[in-house]
């Protein structure tokens, strides 16, 4: 992670207006705050069937490889986007068909999960040995980069990003139940096991998106703690999605915000950020409970939710 | 399911809406169950009762479409098995829900009313009104209201089977399929739960096909009772085939029905008979 502090001056004034009138005069921040909020959006949408899919191990073997993925696309002298798509669709494919019922957990599946993992890291460890001139550097590949972002790459996202939300979106219902009932949507007449193979896809491009912009290790930021943190809040589907959403968006766009201003990288930031409204809707969520424990006369029905 | 068939109504059509005839089964290259003749007419409460492993569950996946027969005929309400949609409603073997789920038992009865459906569902017009209604209403039905907008994953285990069973119910079935839904159900939420079975299938005639461990709890509710043992069925009321000595032909072991003090049936096994495990449970299921 390039440290944005370096490339611009100014100071942080409390003042959003006259901040992002700052922040918006460098093209390349208008680039990464576009970009941010094209891979915030998706990744939560994407994260949030994740979450309740159980498959965020899924989701972090395809962030991991995105780093061969990557280091592959410059190893051959093709645009990073190539190779960040090509292997984690790939990746994505090879474990629809390692998985045999299409339904979510079970330990075979986290065997398998984890091999595809482990052989994965260590052909982007290869490629990176092979590639002997200068290559960005891991380090960007591992932990992102929002500086150099171009109006091009932004388009990709973007096109690649409404393509994932107009599937999800078709296919959302029919996917929810499958994933919160499978036997009983099966006997309905829900293509199970083709859902769970698109969703597989579907969670390929939108990691590729987020860690091109995260990098490899931090995709879970954007992935799984706005939907965690969403769910915490609560269960009802649309608001929460909505919430996770919206969650990954501010997190996103507070970290490039302060990664401007402050020397600290960007993906410490937005974790940071994710990470905190975490901890809140824990918090809140205990207090509830805890207010519900004191009484009948407590205001908040037993589980946090409206009665 | 107010304002759906009424039970006269449905009583008068002569054909069954479930009948199998000659039917057989192969699993893996063995015959389960050969030779089973079964009539279901509206509104009849079936219980399929049998030892483990003697294919009752797999009976049902016949009625679903899901498991074809090697032989005999199959017929659904007047079509072939699997075909029938909406019009049968399945609710599986056990099936629990994570604590941590968070997804409303509103949200899971409304998955099996629109949850095959593509697209994104419109928050407004008639439509979607007249749905939240028809979800509202037949989770009165099932004695789940004060519990359908907590997360399904803290319900009890009786009330998650309620809300399963509203999620079977809320295409208003003409026949009911239910594999086992008093398993791991404790003793009041077992007979609760059967009644609120036999309360569906004789005031809405609705077909109820229930697979059952234990005969027991749903005996005093039911019109007919199909027992497959030794690869075949036998099948009739109640009165007829639930008998000391057809039980303990059956499973080849001493089997004795008594009366309770208000004159209902009761299945035990004997409990020194060492060819069944597990007592009168194995028994009776």
């Amino acid at each position: 992670m390039r440290l944005l502090a370096e490339a611009a001056s100014g100071s942080f004034s409390w003042n959003p207006v006259t901040d992002f009138q700052q922040m918006w005069a460098y093209p390349f921040m208008v680039n990464a705050f576009r970009a941010g909020a094209v891979v915030a959006v998706v990744a939560a949408a994407v994260g949030w069937f994740t979450v309740l899919r159980r498959q965020t191990f899924a989701a972090h073997t395809l962030s991991a490889v995105a780093f061969p993925g990557a280091s592959f696309a410059t190893l051959v002298g093709i645009g990073a986007g190539f190779g960040y798509f090509g292997f984690c669709v790939a990746a994505a494919l090879v474990l629809a068909v390692l998985r045999r019922d299409g339904r979510p957990g079970g330990v075979e599946e986290s065997a398998a999960t984890g091999v595809v993992q482990a052989f994965l890291l260590a052909c982007g460890y290869l490629f990176v040995a092979l590639y002997k001139g200068l290559l960005t550097g891991p380090e960007s590949l591992l932990f992102g980069s929002f500086l150099g972002i171009t109006g091009g790459q932004v388009a990709v996202l973007a096109v690649v990003g409404t393509g994932v939300l107009a599937v999800l979106a078709a296919v959302g219902r029919p996917l929810l139940f499958a994933s919160v009932d499978p036997e009983v949507a099966a006997g309905r007449g829900v293509p199970v096991r083709l859902l769970s193979a698109l969703f597989l896809v579907l969670l390929g491009a939108a990691t590729a998106e987020a860690a091109q912009i995260t990098g490899a290790l931090l995709v879970f930021a954007l992935m799984v703690l706005p939907a965690a943190t969403a769910q915490q809040f609560t269960s009802r589907p649309a608001p929460s999605l909505l919430l996770s959403v919206l969650i990954g968006l501010a997190a996103t766009w507070l970290g490039l915000t302060a990664a401007f201003y402050w020397p600290y990288p960007l993906g410490f930031f937005v974790t940071s950020f994710a990470f905190a409204a975490l901890l809140a809707a824990r918090a809140v969520q205990a207090l509830r409970e805890a207010s519900a424990r004191r009484g009948p006369t407590a205001l908040v029905a037993p589980t946090g939710e409206p009665a | 399911m107010t304002g759906g068939r009424e039970m006269t109504g449905a009583r008068e059509t002569a054909r069954p809406v479930l009948c199998l005839c000659g039917a057989a089964v192969r699993v893996g290259g063995r015959t389960l169950w050969s030779g089973v003749d079964l009539e279901v007419g509206a509104g009849e409460f079936v219980a399929v009762l049998g030892p483990n492993g003697v294919g009752k569950s797999t009976l049902v996946k016949v009625v679903l479409g899901m498991q074809p027969v090697a032989a005999g005929e199959v017929s659904v309400l007047g079509g072939r098995p699997g075909e029938s949609g909406s019009r049968v409603g399945y609710l599986p073997q056990r099936r629990s829900f994570d604590p941590s789920l968070r997804i409303r038992g509103t949200d899971i009865v409304r998955l099996g009313l629109d949850g095959d459906r593509w697209g994104i569902p419109r928050p407004w017009g008639a439509r979607r009104a007249r749905e939240r209604e028809r979800v509202e209403e037949v989770i009165e039905l099932v004695g789940a209201t004060a519990c359908a907008h907590r997360p399904i994953g803290r319900c009890s285990g009786g009330e998650q089977q309620r809300l399963l069973i509203a999620q079977a119910l809320v295409r208003r079935p003409e026949i009911l399929l239910l594999d086992e839904p008093l398993d791991s159900l404790d003793l009041p939420n077992q007979s609760a739960v059967a009644a609120l079975v036999g309360r569906i299938c004789h005031q809405q005639g609705v077909a109820v096909v229930m697979v059952a461990h234990d005969v027991n709890p749903i005996l005093h509710h039911l019109d007919r009772v199909v027992y497959l043992a030794e690869g075949r069925a036998v099948c009739g009321p109640p009165s007829e085939v639930v008998t000391s000595a057809t039980l303990s032909r059956l499973y080849r072991t001493p089997v004795e029905v008594l009366r309770t003090g208000d004159g209902r049936p009761v299945v035990v096994g004997h409990p020194e008979t060492p060819a069944v495990q597990g007592g009168p449970h194995a028994i009776a299921g």
